[in-house]
């Protein structure tokens, strides 16, 4: 299983070793042990009510989002979500049908990790840096066409 | 009207270099169709029932002469010399090859077009009012927030996989030619104490299940757009049923929460993402406005001798000008449509030599523009009355002078059985043949505005739910059969059509809808249109004229 995953301004391969915690037993009051707090995942199925979270969300190093079919975008809006709503700033990992040709949405989206099973790295590479302009602010920090005109203008 | 910056640009070059290794990917089989499919559909591109079929945005309608042009280009080489203008503002190839897809897609971006998001389950291509800034009694000009509306919606990160396709459409008038109350989301530009703002509609739609979309907000600042947009797709994309795609479209999840509810999970949406920037600059507000400032219009007098003489004179001139040329807002000026639905031709469709005629028109008479409509016309926005008999005599040579603009035989149909995999039924031959009968019979222009509407499939592409006559094609134990529907509209007035009774054959929906214009025609008091007669009448009358068995 490689796992493409970002860090200091690139994507790398890494290898993660989180304890992963399914949100069911999250729910019923399970979470991270002290010791082990940095290194705790807590798995979201895409329909998942964030707001069932809680506080303790900092104390997750990830969150692990799904992606049963990558035609189902809800994981986008979860990511999103988790990003400007609640602030989160650890790892958003993508799991399950996770295709190049949707990687940027993703990583777009807030997504900082992308499980990528036996696909070709280099197609995700090449997909990651398929475009260099967007209409949107990204989650991922990339400033909108619409904010670069302005900049553009001021700097004219 | 709108060009492209470096930015735009530069989008829209990237887009093409990345499908051409997609399709580069599909044809070496590294992915599965499966997976290619939404894709392909995401840049326009369906399997249809012969061959590829490639839709090709036309952003609010709006084009220039060099990109029909190019619009003729692409047809004479890629496809067999012709395309076909659709109900959505668009126009679509119905030859293209997989293979030329990318190729064609490299010629269209040099004349900035593109197929971005003409098909998916995404935000498709905005559509508006065809004659916006050049009629009277608009607010402000529709397509300053159309062409805001498509740059924040290609390739959004978050809502490129919606549950289902997404519909937008905005007016800025009174007279709603921009069918707002059937789109997922309709914005109709109003003024209130001063200033300009927008009219939300939720969950209006065609299809399977039609309805009427809901007001959720009777008014939203204007700069306030984007976020309220954001807030509405977002509810949606959570929410929207995704197991089961004939259910999966807004209008189903607005009216299972209820308008209320819906309501205020997208008013709570918005309020929490309040000051995170989601909204537009100001300053590009009124940067992309400048693209959409008026031509410089001649000061003319309101009266044309010129005019005047030619419409004493020539009989066919002045019988297209009553029903093809309606009034500008500028004095001298006129909006003049072209029919595409002559007689024995399938409606919306144009050969490259039309479309290199239309665009000759355009730059000589029209400030270079022309707009598509979506009932699959197009038109001339701002023509000299001075010059609107040459314009009808280019008209004329090039086979575009039918002069049936909103009459009986100016049908809109989907391309069917003919082409379409979905399809039940032909559409395209049932709209030839009642467009000949309604055209023979002389009478049209008496009765004024009739729209008929014609889908060969519940999918509803006809958009036979809002017709005044919709017909719709079934299928029964193999064979083509058809419901005829009365009384719908998509105009400010929105209603639905309802369905008569059983399907009848292709012939016998022939003679029947035939049968209803008479009765109409009988019935109608003080020169009222087919629609309002219906409404007076009711529908008990007209289902005994359709299933009187003396005639069957």
């Amino acid at each position: 299983m490689t796992t493409l995953t970002f860090k200091g301004g690139e994507f790398v391969e890494l290898e993660r070793r989180d304890q992963e915690i399914a949100f069911e037993d999250w729910a019923n009051g399970a979470r991270p042990s002290e010791s082990s707090d940095g290194a705790a995942a807590l798995v979201l199925s895409n329909d998942a009510d964030l707001d069932a979270i809680g506080p303790d969300l900092h104390r997750l190093a990830a969150v692990i989002l799904q992606f049963p079919d990558f035609k189902d975008g809800r994981a986008y809006s979860q990511a999103r979500l988790l990003r400007d709503r609640y602030g989160f700033k650890g790892q958003i990992v993508a799991r399950g049908d996770v295709l190049c040709d949707q990687a940027l949405f993703m990583v777009r989206s807030g997504f900082t990790v992308l499980e990528i099973g036996e696909r070709d790295v280099a197609a995700f590479h090449r997909a990651l840096g398929a475009f260099s302009h967007f209409y949107q602010s990204g989650a991922d920090g990339s400033w909108s066409v619409f904010h670069e005109r302005a900049k553009a203008r001021a700097a004219a | 009207m709108y060009r492209y910056d470096e930015f735009d640009a530069a989008i829209v070059k990237e887009r093409v270099a990345q499908f051409r290794e997609q399709v580069e990917r599909r044809l070496a089989g590294e992915i599965s169709e499966d997976e290619f499919k939404p894709l392909r559909l995401m840049n326009g591109l369906y399997l249809q029932l012969h061959a590829y079929m490639l839709r090709v945005a036309i952003p609010y309608g709006v084009v220039s002469s060099r990109q029909l042009r190019r619009l003729a280009h692409v047809a004479r080489v890629y496809d067999k010399g012709y395309a076909h203008f659709t109900t959505r503002q668009n126009i679509q190839y119905n030859w293209p090859t997989l293979v030329d897809a990318p190729a064609i897609l490299d010629d269209l971006a040099e004349v900035e077009m593109h197929a971005i998001q003409t098909s998916g389950n995404c935000i498709r291509n905005v559509t508006s009012d065809q004659y916006a800034g050049a009629v009277a009694g608009e607010v402000e000009d529709p397509r300053v927030w159309c062409e805001i509306i498509r740059q924040w919606s290609t390739f959004h990160p978050e809502f490129s996989y919606l549950p289902r396709k997404f519909k937008i459409a905005v007016t800025a008038s009174e007279n709603d030619r921009a069918a707002v109350r059937v789109h997922d989301i309709g914005l109709r530009i109003l003024e209130k104490d001063g200033e300009t703002g927008f009219e939300v509609i939720v969950g209006g739609g065609l299809g399977r299940t039609p309805y009427i979309g809901v007001t959720i907000r009777d008014f939203l600042p204007k700069d306030r757009l984007l976020s309220y947009l954001e807030a509405i797709l977002r509810v949606y994309n959570r929410f929207g049923r995704r197991d089961n795609k004939y259910k999966a479209r807004i209008k189903i999840l607005v009216n299972a929460l209820g308008p209320e509810e819906f309501t205020r999970l997208v008013e709570e949406e918005w309020a929490a993402s309040d000051g995170l920037g989601l909204d537009l600059p100001p300053a590009e507000a009124a940067r992309i406005k400048t693209y959409f400032a008026p031509p410089a219009f001649a000061d003319l007098p309101a009266e044309s001798a010129a005019f005047d003489k030619a419409l004493a004179d020539d009989a066919d001139f002045a019988r297209w000008v009553r029903t093809n040329v309606v009034p500008h807002k500028v004095a001298g000026y006129s909006i003049a449509n072209i029919s595409l639905k002559p007689v024995g031709a399938a409606p919306g469709d144009v050969t490259d030599a039309q479309l290199e005629a239309i665009a000759d028109i355009a730059e000589r008479y029209s400030f270079d523009e022309a707009r598509a409509t979506h009932e699959q016309n197009l038109c001339l926005p701002h023509v000299r009355k001075d010059d609107l008999y040459a314009v009808w005599k280019d008209l004329v040579a090039a086979g575009l002078a039918t002069a049936n603009m909103a009459l009986a035989s100016d049908i809109i149909a989907c391309p069917g059985l003919d082409y379409c995999a979905l399809a039940n039924a032909r559409s395209i031959p049932l709209a030839e043949e009642l467009a000949a009968r309604f055209s023979a019979s002389g009478l049209e222009e008496t009765w004024g505005e009739l729209k008929i509407k014609i889908s060969g499939c519940i999918n509803a592409c006809g958009h036979h739910h809002v017709g005044h006559i919709g017909v719709l094609g079934v299928d029964k134990k193999g064979e083509e059969f058809y419901q005829i529907l009365l009384g719908g509209s998509a105009a400010e007035d929105a209603s639905l059509a309802v369905i008569t009774g059983r399907a009848l054959s292709a012939a016998e929906t022939l003679d029947a809808v035939e049968r209803v214009v008479r009765f109409y025609q009988d019935e109608r008091r003080d020169g009222e249109r087919f629609l309002d007669s219906y409404r007076r009448i009711g529908i008990a009358a007209f289902k005994e004229v359709i299933y009187d068995d003396a005639h069957v």
